[in-house]
């Protein structure tokens, strides 16, 4: 780790501030990418800008149809949630297999999906859920929020500071481990709602995105056996030592039967 | 049964400082005035090294100097050596490249060490590290096994043209290929031997400290054998004489044999110790112990096995390609020879063996002993081809090695390739294995598995192994530059309480306890006032280490062997005390009693009298502290069958291991849990290899897998509970009567699980490790 000055801040104007202030600025929710990333020297931040003592950003609130957690709330406070079990179970299930006990006691739901590892378990359910992101200047589609590999709508100093839920009827997410690291070779989170089904996909290429082509069969037959006619393209697929690009294109349509078997 | 001795499952006595986080480790060794060391490691595979600039590394906060190669030449120190000489076919001993502990002008791997900064804090020595300026000029690399002594490979050392390190053959070729002329059938086999990286859960450290006064070195390793490594860095790498360097084992967390060898760093640091008048500590992080522990395995092979009618095995051959990275590590070229090729009969009578071993040089990181060490190897690649012959044959997996075992009426057994097994019975534990795993009710569990989706396989191995290394004769003649014995000193004091000295080293292994119920058992102490002290030069008299399940087959005797002698002398003078004939002195449960009487003293007593021996008898040396050696006639030779059961959900390629059994022939057991601990952990480490490791590089020599981002170990929920048994036969050789454990896991293991896979897809073989694609794909072929 390079030397870096760090700030503990006490709301949200004042992490603006800070990073305003800083020279190359970071903000660090649960740390548990950015830590890791800095430790290995391949990180070198002027300024830390810690979000974890913002009290208004922790925390989940149940209005009406609608899941609401702050975005410091952590993967184990998810998982434990009597209020996400019960609205959108697959949701406290999905940050329960989130890396290992560490991780989910630090990591967060809004550090997650800030920093968008092409990997990373919530992305695919934000899109499958259609969910709302909630920043300090405005609220953002969960259709517009991820744009490439560890990119994301967020201006360099906007902070997430909810995401909004809605509850579906039904909604399950499948994730095929990578033996090593438990990150998702493929995660596929599918949710069925009164008016449509969205899948949201995960680890399969270079960011999560909807699976339209799944989302297609699923619309008009919301059953396993309708996944099979679809094709995946091979092409934006990832590929690397643990998964082929045709693997993965497999096990997308794999895991999008299993989570629609467990939908119902 | 003496409680707490021989046959009773003791709870582990260095357990308590372990779980209430006293254990001390040599990173939590502190001294005054200690500094710290960062190594510079090339980031290439294979290049020269133009230039190295040191003018910013040595001006950066807090550093106190900056080494390169030049430095440790000046001072004579080095290079690094490998202990153990194979003759290749020309005549020649193999080929020996220098290998620095800095480099000299070219590193050969990613990892090699380049330079060494020493700085007050390991921030600075790290940041300086980085400001080492070094000019390489870029080579072209060669890391794939198998193709490595091809033509036009790059080529990595002067002295080894075609990167080859030695081609070393043994057997009859002539009357092997004979035999295979006149088969009936002939198997045939190519396999890979995945390369693993050794992974002990504490990284590798060394601390140096250098007293002006008395120029006395005080290294303190991660080392599973100190006085090794003592006798390495004084007689072949100049560090000091041997009497004034004292090597510390302190409680070392893993070693499965990466801990063995003598590192650059380990010498480094232990120079500059002296040369900048400083302690110096150096702790490997994690990804440096991805980059330059030594690798284990990393084979290439053919094995055929030529077969009668009846499925009899009349002569294997058996051609091999195995990598030992860039440079020699320091029992290197032993472990893909004798330790490999002299276990290829393996539990059966196959009168004809012809190998073939060729060892090359890659730019990878040295590879060395892992846990089992050329017997995995040598394990795997027969109980695949066994299996495959039996389907060939149409015989079950069971049936064709019955037909082949070794009987019981044929022991001690003269196998064609040196070894002679002393004792074993093959089938015993063939059948209680069988049993054990059901192997009779697999048929309606894969039945009832098919109607849930899920192909279900079963598979054997039956291993041998050669451990309790090493008789000191038989690897002297091998070309082992060292002897193999082991040494004990037994202890009383006066007070009667008493202290163990071994020159084994446990790094997990429980020697603490293990080591105390002989003590108990022998003397009749209790088991509370044994102390087992071990891992400390300056305190342990002498001793070669652990590794090759060796400590107790050999450390063991030797420690029983003292305690003999402390029963010799007790004898006089408890006779002297108790007025009697030495010849009517009887020892048993702790006591010295004259035979028909109620005269009798404690052994504690006897103790007493010999350190205060106001009445003593003459000429009998005062004290009650006895030294012994062992050097073994034989190696020992543990057996076994392993039956692994797996559930393949060929949608994913995903394999279940849902049953496991393991039944064993370790000899006598001293400590059960300990034991069946071993058993696990071993097993462990061998579904590891089979589901999940596999070291790998690029072709450009960068290792991909350098972290457990990429890497996977096994983990809890990879492996099932285990149904673990024995099948004991006494080893003549071995006056305890034990065989030793530590490693047979992790060479049962893999070619259970891989014959399970292939059984449960229908295949002729899948390669290790078995990765969810892999087996995918092979699913997808016999689909």
């Amino acid at each position: 780790m390079y030397e870096f000055s760090y700030h503990k801040v006490a709301s949200v104007a004042d992490a603006v501030a800070a990073m305003s202030a800083a020279d190359d600025g970071k903000y660090v929710a649960g740390g548990q990418t950015m830590l890791p990333t800095m430790k290995h020297r391949l990180a070198s931040p002027s300024d830390i800008i810690d979000l974890g003592g913002i009290a208004e950003l922790s925390g989940i609130t149940v209005a009406g149809d609608t899941l609401t957690i702050g975005a410091m709330t952590t993967h184990a406070a998810v998982a434990a949630s009597a209020e996400v079990q019960a609205m959108i179970p697959s949701l406290a299930q999905l940050a329960g297999n989130i890396g290992d006990p560490a991780v989910r006691n630090r990591g967060t739901i809004g550090g997650s999906i800030a920093n968008n590892d092409p990997a990373a378990d919530y992305p695919a359910a934000v899109i499958a859920l259609g969910a709302t992101v909630h920043t300090n200047k405005r609220e953002i589609a969960a259709d517009d929020f991820f744009t490439g590999m560890f990119e994301t709508a967020l201006a360099e100093d906007e902070i997430i500071t909810s995401i909004d839920f809605p509850k579906p009827l039904a909604a399950a997410y499948m994730k095929f481990e990578n033996p090593a690291s438990r990150y998702a070779i493929v995660g596929v989170c599918v949710a069925k709602t009164a008016s449509e089904v969205r899948v949201g996909v995960t680890g399969a290429t270079t960011c999560a995105h909807r699976g339209q082509r799944l989302e297609a069969v699923l619309n008009s037959d919301f059953s396993s056996a309708a996944c099979d006619a679809v094709e995946i393209p091979l092409e934006r697929m990832n590929s690397d030592i643990h998964a082929s690009a045709e693997y993965r294109a497999h096990l997308v349509k794999v895991m999008a039967k299993r989570a629609v078997d467990a939908c119902a | 049964m003496v409680e707490n001795g021989i046959g009773a499952s003791v709870r582990r006595k260095e357990d308590n400082r372990f779980l209430i986080g006293k254990g001390n480790y040599t990173d939590d060794i502190n001294v005054a005035g200690q500094s710290y060391a960062c190594f510079v490691r090339s980031p290439h595979a294979h290049a020269t090294i133009n230039s190295i600039d040191t003018t910013a590394a040595s001006a950066s906060l807090g550093v106190i100097a900056v080494f390169t190669g030049d430095e440790l030449a000046a001072d004579g120190i080095g290079p690094l050596i490998c202990g153990v000489t194979v003759t290749s076919d020309d005549g020649e001993p193999h080929r020996a490249p220098l290998h620095p502990a800095l480099a000299q002008g070219k590193v050969n791997y990613v990892g090699d060490h380049v330079a060494v900064v020493i700085a007050e804090t390991y921030a600075q020595a790290r940041d300086a590290a980085e400001k080492v300026d070094v000019d390489y000029g870029l080579l072209a690399a060669v890391t794939d096994t198998g193709s490595a002594a091809d033509e036009g490979q790059p080529q990595i050392h002067e002295v080894a043209p075609n990167n080859m390190c030695f081609n070393w053959p043994f057997g009859d070729k002539d009357a092997v290929e004979t035999a295979f002329a006149a088969a009936h059938k002939i198997s045939r086999l190519e396999l890979v031997n995945n390369r693993m990286v050794t992974n002990p859960m504490e990284p590798r450290a060394a601390l140096g400290d250098y007293n002006e006064g008395t120029e006395e070195i005080t290294l303190y390793l991660t080392t599973q054998n100190p006085h090794v490594h003592r006798l390495v860095l004084s007689a072949f790498n100049q560090l000091a004489p041997e009497h004034k360097l004292r090597i510390v084992g302190p409680d070392v967390g893993g070693g499965f044999g990466a801990k063995i060898f003598v590192y650059a760093e380990e010498l480094v640091v232990g120079w500059a110790c002296r040369k900048v008048k400083r302690p110096v500590k150096w702790t490997s992080d994690r990804t440096e112990a991805f980059l330059s522990d030594a690798h284990g395995r990393d084979h290439v092979a053919t094995a055929e096995m030529a077969l009668d009618e009846n499925g009899k095995f009349l002569a294997m051959r058996v051609m091999t390609q195995a990598n030992l990275g860039a440079y020699l590590s320091t029992f290197s070229t032993m472990v893909p020879s004798y330790l490999y090729a002299f276990l290829l009969a393996g539990q059966y009578t196959t009168p004809l063996i012809y190998s073939e071993v060729k060892a090359v040089f890659t730019n990878t990181a040295p590879v060395d002993a892992c846990r089992g060490a050329g017997r995995p190897e040598a394990t795997y690649l027969l109980e695949r081809l066994v299996d495959v012959a039996a389907a060939d044959m149409g015989l079950d997996p069971g049936e064709i090695r019955r037909r082949n075992f070794i009987p019981l009426d044929a022991f001690p057994y003269q196998t064609p390739v040196v070894q002679c097994y002393d004792s074993g019975d093959y089938e015993t534990a063939l059948d209680k294995a069988l049993l054990l795993a059901n192997y009779a009710g697999f048929s309606a569990r894969a039945a009832e598995a098919k109607g849930r989706g899920k192909l279900r396989g079963i598979g054997l191995s039956s291993y041998v192994e050669a451990c309790g290394i090493a008789p000191s004769a038989a690897v002297g003649q091998l070309g082992a530059g060292v002897g193999l014995w082991e040494s004990a000193q037994v202890r009383f004091n006066p007070t009667g309480n008493v202290q163990v000295f071994t020159g084994t080293h446990s790094h997990g292994q429980g020697h603490e306890t293990t080591f105390a119920q002989l003590v108990t058992e022998q003397l009749g102490v209790p088991f509370e006032n044994i102390e087992v002290i071990h891992g400390d030069t300056a305190k342990t008299q002498f001793g070669m280490g652990t590794y090759g399940s060796r400590s107790l087959a050999v450390g063991g005797v030797a420690i029983a062997k003292a305690c003999e002698k402390l029963i010799a002398k007790g004898k006089k003078i408890a006779a002297h005390a108790l007025e009697a004939a030495e010849g009517d002195i009887e020892f048993g449960n702790g006591n010295f009693s004259v035979a028909g009487t109620d005269k009798a003293m404690n052994i504690a007593e006897v103790a007493f009298n010999a350190y205060v021996p106001h009445s003593y008898p003459e000429g009998l040396e005062p004290g009650f502290d006895e030294n012994a050696f062992f050097d073994p006639l034989n190696f020992s030779f543990p057996a076994g069958t392993h039956v692994c059961e797996v559930e393949v959900d060929p949608e994913t390629g995903v394999v279940e291991i849902v049953k496991y059994s393991a039944v064993d022939d370790f000899g006598k057991l001293v400590n059960p849990m300990i034991v069946e601990g071993q058993v696990h952990g071993g097993v462990v480490h061998g579904i590891g290899q089979a589901l999940l490791e596999g070291c790998r590089y690029d072709s450009e020599g960068q290792l991909i897998t350098a972290s457990y981002m990429d890497y996977a170990m096994p983990r809890a929920d990879n492996v099932p509970s285990f149904d673990v048994d024995y099948a004991p036969t006494n080893p003549p050789h071995n006056p305890l009567g034990v065989k030793g454990c530590g490693e047979a896991g992790a060479i049962a293991a893999p070619p259970a699980v891989i014959n399970a896979i292939v059984n449960a897809l229908g295949v002729k073989h899948i390669d290790m490790p078995a990765t969810p694609e892999n087996v995918w794909r092979a699913a997808q072929a016999a689909a």
